[in-house]
């Protein structure tokens, strides 16, 4: 395996190893995404029918909440004690950290959504009239939108006053196409309708966003 | 047999580092050679942190000139560098075997058994898997230095490694770091606590309001305050 | 170079009210809104201004990034500053016409729903610019100003989807246009040009005089002797 990609998988292991052991964290952040979901369905108590059309909206902002908190948590673990110094000293590349955090937001989030979606469909009596997998790409396309540019995100923030706001303020912008193509993507398909337009556009946006990440990652790593 | 000198393994000229309107560091030029122990002394404030983590690469000089090794570019050399800080640069929920092994993977170097060595070289145990939140300051801070040594980096940047470690710790950081020296390491060190160092420091490095003022082979604090080269 | 400010000043200032004037005399009544359609002449230069200054910005943080000089990050800066202004005349002047036009406060019509992503790019730009340390702010906010830029084509191809997909009240500029309305757009659009030139030039001279009134701070405190100015 070459340096980079294993510095990627050596950097990932360890981010979830130290998630597994400060199970607090993970544990607050998992009762958080319930809460949301039972919050969002108090506040909006649709029909059956109406819940096909809405549904959408409603977990992806759900999802979305989850994933800030999220977010903001991954990176606090690099300033604590200041260990982001100890990696900028070493040789080992910024675009290695930069994915390996990446990935791990993205798993973690996957996890919270994994237990926020059989609760919405119970609570919501979702039943979808498009093709399930469709669902699971659009999910694996719209998270890894909303982690990406979050993780860039969180690491810029954490060079500013106000560190927790900034995350939100700097990543709904720049999210919204993307939003509204999660969004109407998962509601097409909830309603059997062809969502092919707002998938190409999801993939198009992870490609240039990802690509630009990366290449923007080591000159934000290094800014002072 | 013709005799070599000694090369300047860091030299800087006329570093200025500017926080906004306020100058950290206001004009250091110094030649350092290499197999040395340096000390950098002075008040809070004088730079000596900012002109550490600048040579460090953690900053970028306002103007000014650095070359370490003979390479201008730290990202260059930054294997042959070793750092470490008040905080202490480790994860608090890992062990010292656990920590260490990761940033070991930084630097390519994938044998545990260079971990268990640096390890034992400070005083401590490998074995040990009580995670680093847990240790006594003594322990941390000689857990960081293993970390700063496991690369056998060719110069060491060390930023008050002593804050609050008791004396025994202390003491065993600094014999160690003078055989470091022996072994041909050069070693720079901001401390407020130069008593421990008298001894084991080549020189000593005055610094004050972001200027270096005078260097010295006793610890005793230069008596004019103006800028000495070499 | 300072005298041709006065003359653009006078040329700009005799744009604007010749621009007034035909948009609203000059420029022919439109069939089915009335006067109240005269706002268009504000509302569509204001977008197409407010397009152009941001890719002026997307422009200077290239230029910094790559070669970070500070006259591009001085450029970013006024033209997302005076870019977000013309943002909001965009997004004020739709509901002014939007409510007795239609009877709505607002559309989710495709200029003015782009126009409101862009201001939400760049108003969180202004912020990043306001809550970061000096040092790092014109790399960070550069870094931001590409991804956002980067983001603007995604913006207008998923509004423009949505709208096919749910119609919405189209705010003027829908198929032809009679060609002295296009005139008088196209008067104002100059205008307007002018009129944002000159407002970055000026905020321009006065960040660059911002600048050196800290870099002359900054001096005083390194060339200050020891122990005196802090």
């Amino acid at each position: 395996m070459s340096a980079p990609a294993g510095i990627t998988r050596v950097t990932l292991l360890k981010d979830l190893r130290l998630e597994w052991r400060s199970k607090d964290a993970s544990n607050s952040m998992l009762f958080f995404s319930l809460l949301v979901v039972v919050v969002f369905s108090f506040s909006f108590d649709p029909s059956a029918d109406e819940s096909r059309q809405i549904a959408g909206g409603l977990i992806w902002v759900a999802f979305l909440f989850a994933a800030v908190v999220a977010l903001n948590q991954t990176w606090a673990r690099e300033i604590r004690n200041q260990v982001l110094d100890a990696y900028r000293v070493s040789p080992a590349p910024a675009n290695s950290l930069f994915l390996a955090k990446a990935v791990g937001n993205f798993i973690f989030v996957s996890v919270l959504e994994a237990l926020m979606t059989p609760l919405f469909i119970a609570f919501y009596r979702l039943r979808s009239i498009g093709p399930a997998w469709q669902l699971l790409v659009v999910a694996v396309l719209g998270t890894w939108a909303l982690v990406v540019n979050g993780t860039f995100f969180a690491a810029m923030s954490l060079r500013t006053r106000s560190r927790e706001i900034m995350l939100p303020l700097l990543l709904f912008p720049i999210s919204l196409p993307a939003i509204l193509a999660m969004v109407q993507a998962t509601t097409a398909i909830l309603n059997g309708e062809g969502a092919r337009f707002w998938m190409t556009l999801l993939v198009t946006y992870d490609l240039v966003f990802t690509t630009v990440c990366l290449l923007l990652f080591e000159t934000v790593l290094h800014a002072e | 047999m013709i005799e070599t000198p000694p090369a300047h393994v860091v030299t800087v000229t006329n570093l200025i580092k500017q926080f906004g309107r306020f100058a950290a560091l206001r004009g250091v030029s110094a030649e350092f050679l290499g197999g040395k122990l340096y000390a950098i002394l002075g008040d809070n404030g004088a730079g000596k942190t900012t002109l550490l983590r600048t040579l460090a690469g953690l900053n970028r000089p306002s103007s000014g000139r650095i070359s370490i090794l003979g390479s201008g570019k730290f990202h260059d050399i930054c294997g042959q560098v070793g750092y470490m800080a008040h905080p202490s640069l480790l994860y608090d929920e890992m062990s010292g075997m656990e920590n260490l092994g990761y940033f070991a993977r930084l630097y390519g170097i994938t044998s545990d058994a260079r971990c268990a060595e640096v390890i034992r070289a400070v005083g401590l145990d490998p074995e040990l898997a009580r995670p680093v939140g847990q240790y006594s300051q003594g322990m941390r801070q000689r857990m960081s230095l293993a970390r700063a040594l496991l690369n056998d980096p060719k110069i060491l940047l060390l930023d008050e490694p002593f804050s609050n470690v008791d004396l025994n710790s202390a003491g065993e950081m600094v014999r160690l770091l003078a055989r470091e020296r022996d072994a041909g390491k050069t070693i720079f060190l901001v401390t407020h606590q130069a008593s421990l160092l008298e001894g084991a420091a080549d020189e000593f490095v005055w610094m004050e309001f972001g200027r270096i003022i005078g260097r010295t082979r006793e610890l005793k604090r230069p008596a004019i305050a103006e800028e000495s080269a070499t | 170079m300072k005298r041709l400010f006065p003359i653009l000043g006078v040329v700009t200032a005799a744009l604007l009210v010749y621009a007034l004037y035909m948009a609203l005399i000059g420029a022919p009544t439109e069939q089915t809104m009335g006067n109240v359609q005269r706002i268009f002449y504000y509302h569509v230069p204001s977008a197409w201004t407010a397009f152009v200054l941001f890719f002026v910005n997307f422009g200077a943080s290239l230029v910094y990034l790559v070669k970070r000089k500070a006259a591009a990050d001085m450029v970013a800066l006024v033209s997302a500053e005076v870019g977000v202004v013309f943002c909001t005349v965009v997004l004020v002047t739709g509901p002014i016409w939007a409510r007795p036009v239609w009877g709505i406060w607002w559309t989710w019509d495709m200029r003015l729903t782009s126009t409101l992503v862009l201001w939400l790019i760049y108003v969180s730009y202004l912020f990043l610019r306001r809550f970061s340390s000096s040092g790092e702010t014109p790399t960070l906010a550069a870094a931001l100003a590409v991804l956002g830029a980067l983001c603007v084509p995604f913006v207008y191809f998923s509004i423009w989807f949505f709208r096919t997909q749910h119609p919405q009240p189209v705010m003027g500029g829908g198929g032809s246009i009679d060609p002295r309305m296009l005139h008088v757009l196209l008067i104002n659009w100059l205008a307007f040009s002018c009129f944002a030139f000159l407002v970055c030039w000026s905020r321009y001279r006065l960040e660059k005089l911002q600048r050196e009134v800290d870099q002359a701070h900054a001096l005083e405190s390194l060339m200050a002797p020891r122990g005196s100015v802090r």
